[in-house]
């Protein structure tokens, strides 16, 4: 009997993990992803428009937003129906995008057009646009909301835009092919990756001076094989990863030193990486094998890789 | 047969076995050199970079490294059962074996028993070469460590007795070179130890067949599977069937009334 006692009061006070789940845009087949974090299983497929890349979180993590690139606006998908419920406007061709930390604007890069576009989520409408470099796709907002930066693929430029005045504050020039923008968790630092040089530069956001670079090299690769694409920052500020594309592998930086501690070997062509919640786990959607692979960060090692579509390129992770 | 006087003979032959393994140091040191040579050069040069396809049971991609090192591992027990099997030979030669064999102990459980010290003896160099593998980034799960010993015996004695089987045929210690270019090598080439089998099906189906029909691809995949805490039946039935086939038959090479004992005259 009391074990019985204790064996049911061990399953009241044990908090059940916490269940998350994974998201992943399947660039070919039009569809997002959805993948128990816990299981590591494939569960379902969200149909959404055509070429989906970009997707986030709504601040109040029940809405996920995937840019339809080849269908020019981003759907509104509620996560607790797993469909698609609404869209919003997105201006041509949108690739990446974020959501403002006050949960009430979408910062949307148009590839085609030159272009930063805003939109306003509550009326679905686009209520501004700022000129930027030529292609523009990475996206980044800081903590505080006060900065949005875009990188403009052709130009090789990080834009850095005032997100209350809609005005551009400053360009900086960067590596060839900027692909991804990241603030830091303090927001002291601006991130930024170039693909064909395959770099990191690191700006400081006071003085806007490049105050870093990392470069990237694997055994056995030539250099052009590897590129630098997607980055995510740990939560703890100690740690940011970088996507680096054709060379299979993502690498794990020290941001105080601006070195790479170590580098997973993942799937083909990795383009972006997400944090799952207690910064156990990183998972990275590979665009050429068709894969995401799940990193164990408390061992260091690359524990599974799950095939979840053709062309999978964003991933976020949701409850 | 007493069961005391069992052990007591068991006792004797895995001393013996131990002995002799210690002192020769060069074979000792070669046995561990031999997969680390496979290892850091014939592996780097097969690196693979952008990682090897998913391969069960791996469940991601791996470097082969990763891939390479149970075969390796079964490589060593391979090596250490020919050697083994021609040092029965010289014992036979020299009359040691003899002496064993007139013990008033049944011939089939002698026999076991000499395998089975084999084995034994064998094991330390295959899980320092596991450990030592650690540094080059093979770091399969520590409760693989535990899982793989019974896959390591049973892989032991599988080609233990093969190797019994081929020294029972065989009429002179010089013969290693023989063994090697007969056996080990083609034992070890067609098998899934090197190249995973969709990538031999790439090179010629011929080949695919071979090494799915190879015992020792049996006994890799069996020590593989272990080794990352899975259980691969069809290996292991392989395996085990395999055992009980070869050691039948050295028991019949080494019955000296018949086989190929009394053919070739019982000299020695």
């Amino acid at each position: 009997m009391q074990t019985l006692i204790a064996l049911v009061l061990v399953l009241i006070l044990v908090p059940p993990a916490v269940a998350e789940t994974i998201y992943v845009s399947n660039e070919q087949d039009n569809t997002v992803a959805v993948v128990d974090r816990a299981t590591m299983t494939l569960q379902s497929a969200i149909e959404v428009g055509r070429r989906p890349r970009g997707m986030a979180l709504s601040v109040d993590k029940k809405t996920l937003f995937v840019a339809e690139g080849d269908d020019n606006r981003i759907d509104v998908v509620d996560l607790a129906k797993r469909q698609v419920v609404g869209q919003l406007p997105s201006g041509a061709d949108p690739e990446f995008f974020v959501v403002h930390p006050d949960g009430k604007l979408i910062f949307v890069a148009n590839e085609n057009d030159n272009l930063v576009s805003v939109v306003d989520i509550a009326g679905a409408k686009i209520i501004g646009t700022v000129d930027v470099g030529v292609e523009p796709e990475g996206m980044a907002v800081s903590a505080d909301g006060r900065t949005v930066a875009c990188t403009s693929e052709t130009t090789s430029m990080v834009h850095l835009i005032d997100a209350g005045t809609l005005e551009l504050i400053d360009n900086l020039l960067v590596d060839t092919r900027p692909r991804a923008a990241a603030f830091s968790v303090d927001g002291k630092q601006l991130w930024v990756s170039s693909e064909i040089r395959g770099t990191v530069t690191v700006f400081d956001t006071a003085t806007r001076a490049q105050t870093g670079k990392i470069d990237f090299e694997v055994p056995g690769i030539r250099r052009e094989g590897v590129q630098a694409v997607g980055i995510e920052m740990s939560r703890d500020g100690a740690t940011a990863y970088v996507a680096l594309g054709p060379a299979n592998r993502i690498a794990e930086i020290d941001t105080k030193t601006f070195t790479v501690r170590r580098l997973y070997l993942v799937g083909q062509r990795p383009w972006h990486v997400a944090l799952s919640d207690d910064q156990k786990q990183l998972i990275s959607a590979n665009g050429n094998s068709g894969d995401i692979s799940f990193i164990d960060l408390e061992n260091q090692e690359v524990v599974k890789s799950l095939p979840v579509g053709r062309g999978p390129w964003g991933v976020v992770i949701g409850p | 047969m007493k069961v005391h006087h069992a052990l007591r003979a068991l006792d004797g032959i895995l001393r013996r076995e131990m002995l002799r393994s210690l002192r020769q140091r060069a074979r000792l040191f070669s046995a561990m050199v031999r997969p680390l040579v496979w290892l850091a050069i014939f592996a780097a040069g097969f690196r693979s970079v952008l990682g090897l396809s998913i391969t069960p049971p791996y469940q991601t991609y791996v470097l082969y490294e990763v891939y390479v090192v149970p075969g390796l591992a079964a490589m060593m027990l391979l090596f250490h059962a020919m050697a083994s099997s021609l040092a029965m030979v010289y014992d036979r030669e020299m009359g040691s074996m003899r002496l064993l064999l007139t013990a008033p102990l049944p011939r089939w459980y002698l026999l076991a028993a000499r395998l089975l010290a084999s084995v034994i003896v064998g094991l330390p160099l295959v899980y320092l070469f596991l450990f030592v593998a650690r540094f080059w980034d093979v770091r399969p799960p520590i409760l693989g460590y535990v899982a793989v010993f019974p896959a390591l015996v049973l892989s032991g004695l599988m080609l233990g007795a093969f190797g019994l089987l081929v020294s029972s045929m065989s009429t002179q210690m010089e013969n290693f070179a023989g063994v090697m270019n007969f056996v080990i090598f083609p034992m070890f080439f067609t098998s899934t130890a090197l190249y995973p089998i969709w990538r031999l099906a790439e090179a010629g189906p011929v080949l695919a067949t071979i090494a799915a029909w190879n015992p020792f691809s049996s006994a890799v995949e069996l020590i593989r599977f272990a080794l990352y805490l899975r259980f691969d039946t069809v290996s292991m039935l392989v395996v085990v069937a395999c055992l009980v086939a070869f050691f039948l038959a050295s028991l019949a090479g080494y019955d000296p009334g018949r086989g190929l004992w009394a053919r070739r005259g019982g000299e020695g």
